[in-house]
């Protein structure tokens, strides 16, 4: 049975098809035959945003804590070039997104209209996959592809162009699901040769490592499950990468901590004395791999990736496994079968003493000031029994997050790890609340990145959504002037946060809580009024100005040569190490 | 500080695609948005329902780079295959040329034997100008261009290389 409906009206109820809860949106000329038909549609909750970034941004947020997509609803020119930055970061990160934008009618693509932009030449490499769609009858079927592909194989952003006549345009609308071909076929099952191999580089592993990161999240909580389950087989330290956070228990005992440029000496010595590497849904990232003629020398490498094209890209390994992380994870337990636990007390011992170097040890402060990293170990010590859903902006504070906030979970960790977008943490935060009403969700900042999405305060508000943002205050872009300090002489170009705004005067305008701490005896009393607040609180906690974050791999530098806190680091560095990273 | 440059080689790819709007852009731009290069590049329809496409890229790069424009390649939506063809053996590549050369006396007559040696075909001609077609291996072309230079030679056009396995097999 078919009916005669709109484009807009067609959209809708494919999003609704699709199951759709919230979409994340800004209305504008392009689209307001969408925001019509939105109009009075309760099926769909939108969450009006103050700046496009900020709805793309949010939408990940929701993505990333729910493991939904997450959609976006934008006009064509501004507000696709400002979501840009959030299609981007979910490219980077793998976040599914269907991000829908409004474009000039087909008519007048091409005559420099009134904000007109090329949308799908723009997002055409930041995006999975893109479409301009030039008649209605075809967008059911888009649609309904757009969010098989946003979210199957490596998840990512998905771009569906519309133009405003395409919205009023009528075409027939069917129910049930489209009809249309499949092309889009991910490899998600390993082979038996390839499990064989694996199994038999392992059981012989003497000083193995499991390597894993985000991959492991987006396969789902189950994969997390699996991967304690076959790091509990075969006895194996485990890493993880910035984006694997929480796949993992940090309190077990065989976890190593974060690895790469900011991660733990054993972390780092581990991958570079290992025999055997499993890498499981991470893609040696130049943060992680530090220098990579020096990266583990020694060792046989295992790559599983659902993604082909991540495999050999930077490191070349002995074995790649394309597949989803659970799925593989599942096929490699059943091959271990009743194989005993390896053998790896002597392993254990010198992880033991590479750990006893205490790498996240810093400095106490006598004068009252707070040490952040301080901040932050209370923040966990007194929010952990409410298992809390963290996201960060980007810089000093992010490190920190991930250094001292322990994550047992998955889905409760959100931050931009490969595009490092400063101002995403905040509409995260709205995305995950909105996605978790009854959870504690709270963006850990720097004052220099909360002002990137500030204006998202009005958007918490409106929707009385009760996130917490607690800021690490030093006034200074802490991550840019420790880099001045140890490659540049300390000549801090540009790094100071001039001009700051009364934060707690900021949070009340908004009609939000503020809070304001000052000193090390008022972190906790401060720590818990924010927790008791029933509302959005903004922390502005000034924290030691000259703090930097150790551990540290400096540019160009190999995984065991780390900087600790302590040792003497400023000064300049040749022009190699410069261009590096 | 120097930039380094790498060794690289040689690669005919065929890339079969589906024939939708953008998909030259976005193959095209993939390999500038990620440092390939590009040598020649053909595209045509091959399809009777024009719905797939039939794209030869000629690239060069280490190793380990060929395997990622082909993985990279792979991931487009829109690719349904990517055939190494210099990596899965014996293979044939031809191209098509245009050259014009004028000229009066000697050199004309000598322009239309050369011609008739490398098997290029008169497709135009008036009393001080030829227009050849010439197909064949891109070394053919080249030599030939190199010789009708000494002779007049006005302009040249060429396809770019179209390359297929040999033996009864598809790619």
């Amino acid at each position: 049975m078919s009916e005669e409906r709109s484009g807009a009206a067609i959209l809708v109820e494919s999003l609704v098809r699709q199951g759709v809860e919230f979409v994340f949106g800004y209305p504008g000329g392009a689209v307001l035959p969408i925001y019509d038909e939105l109009f009075g549609d309760h099926r769909i909750r939108h969450i009006l945003v103050r700046h496009e970034a900020g709805a793309a941004h949010a939408a990940e947020g929701y993505a990333r804590s729910t493991g939904k997509p997450g959609v976006v609803l934008v006009t064509s020119g501004p507000g696709a070039t400002n979501a840009i930055t959030g299609i981007a970061d979910a490219f980077m990160d793998s976040i599914p997104l269907v991000v829908l934008t409004g474009q000039v009618a087909t008519n007048l693509i091409g005559t420099d209209a009134f904000q007109e932009a090329d949308t799908v030449g723009l997002t055409r490499h930041c995006t999975k996959h893109n479409y301009l769609v030039k008649d209605p009858a075809d967008l059911a079927a888009t649609i309904d592809e757009a969010f098989e592909i946003a979210t199957t194989g490596r998840p990512g952003p998905v771009v569906v162009d519309i133009p405003k006549n395409v919205q009023v345009a009528t075409a027939p609308m069917f129910s049930g699901a489209p009809q249309r071909p499949k092309r889009y076929l991910p490899r998600i099952v390993a082979s038996a040769e390839e499990i064989a191999e694996a199994i038999e580089l392992i059981e012989r592993a003497e000083r193995p490592v499991l390597y894993t990161g985000g991959g492991v999240i987006n396969s789902g909580p189950r994969a997390s499950e699996l991967l304690r389950e076959f790091q509990k087989l075969t006895g194996a330290p485990l890493t993880s990468t910035l984006m694997g956070l929480g796949a993992f228990p940090a309190d077990h005992p065989d976890w190593l901590g974060m690895l790469g440029m900011h991660g733990t000496y054993e972390a780092n010595m581990a991958m570079n004395q290992c025999d055997v590497m499993v890498c499981i849904g991470a893609r040696f990232d130049d943060r992680v791999t530090g220098r990579l003629d020096a990266f583990s020398p020694g060792s046989k490498k295992i790559h599983i990736d659902i993604d082909r094209a991540s495999i050999n890209k930077v490191i070349p390994v002995d074995l790649g496994i394309v597949g989803d992380c659970a799925t593989v994870l599942d096929q490699l337990i059943e091959a271990w079968g009743s194989r005993k636990p390896l053998e790896l007390a002597e392993w254990k011992a010198r992880i033991a003493g590479w750990r006893a170097r205490d790498s996240l040890a810093y400095p106490k402060r006598k004068d009252g000031a707070i040490m952040p990293q301080l901040a932050v170990e209370r923040l966990f010590a007194l929010t952990r029994e409410h298992d809390p859903i963290i996201t960060t902006e980007v810089g000093q504070h992010q490190m920190w997050a991930a250094q001292y906030f322990g994550f047992d979970k998955p889905n409760r960790w959100l931050t931009s790890g490969g595009l490092g977008t400063m101002g995403y943490g905040m509409p995260a935060a709205i995305g995950a609340q909105l996605g978790n009403p009854e959870r504690l969700v709270i963006d850990i900042a720097g004052e220099a990145s909360i002002q990137m999405n500030i204006q998202e305060m009005g958007t918490a508000s409106q929707f009385r959504l009760p996130i917490k943002v607690f800021i690490l205050n030093n006034e200074y872009m802490g991550m840019v002037r420790q880099w001045q300090e140890l490659t540049y002489e300390s000549r801090y170009s540009n790094s100071y946060s001039d001009s700051l705004p009364d934060f707690v005067k900021m949070a009340e305008a908004y009609g939000w809580k503020g809070i304001r701490i000052e000193s090390e005896a008022d972190l906790d009393a401060g720590i818990q009024a924010m927790i008791a607040h029933d509302g959005p609180v903004m922390v502005d906690c000034q924290v030691a100005k000259e703090a930097n974050c150790f551990p540290m791999i400096p540019s160009g530098a190999a995984h065991t040569e780390m900087l600790l806190y302590g040792d003497q680091v400023e000064g300049t560095m040749d022009d190699e190490a410069k261009a590096l990273v | 500080m120097k930039i380094q440059h790498r060794h690289s080689e040689r690669h005919v790819l065929a890339i079969t695609v589906d024939n939708e709007a953008g998909i030259l852009a976005k193959i095209a731009g993939l390999f500038t948005a990620r440092g390939y290069n590009i040598d020649s590049l053909t595209v045509a329809d091959i399809s009777e329902n024009h719905a797939v496409s039939r794209i030869t890229i000629v690239t060069n790069g280490p190793p380990q780079v060929i395997d990622q424009i082909e993985a990279q390649l792979e991931r487009l939506v829109p690719v349904h295959r990517v055939v190494d063809l210099t990596q899965a053996g014996p293979h044939v590549e031809r191209e098509l040329a245009l050259v014009k050369v004028a000229g009066k006396g000697e050199n004309r007559v000598e322009a239309l034997r050369l011609a008739d040696v490398f098997r290029a075909k008169v497709v135009d001609t008036t009393t001080s100008s030829f227009i050849f077609e010439l197909t064949g291996a891109p070394d053919k072309i080249d030599t030939f261009v190199a010789l009708m230079r000494e002779l007049g030679l006005v302009e040249v056009g060429r396809t770019g290389i179209v390359g297929m396995m040999r033996g009864a097999e598809g790619a």
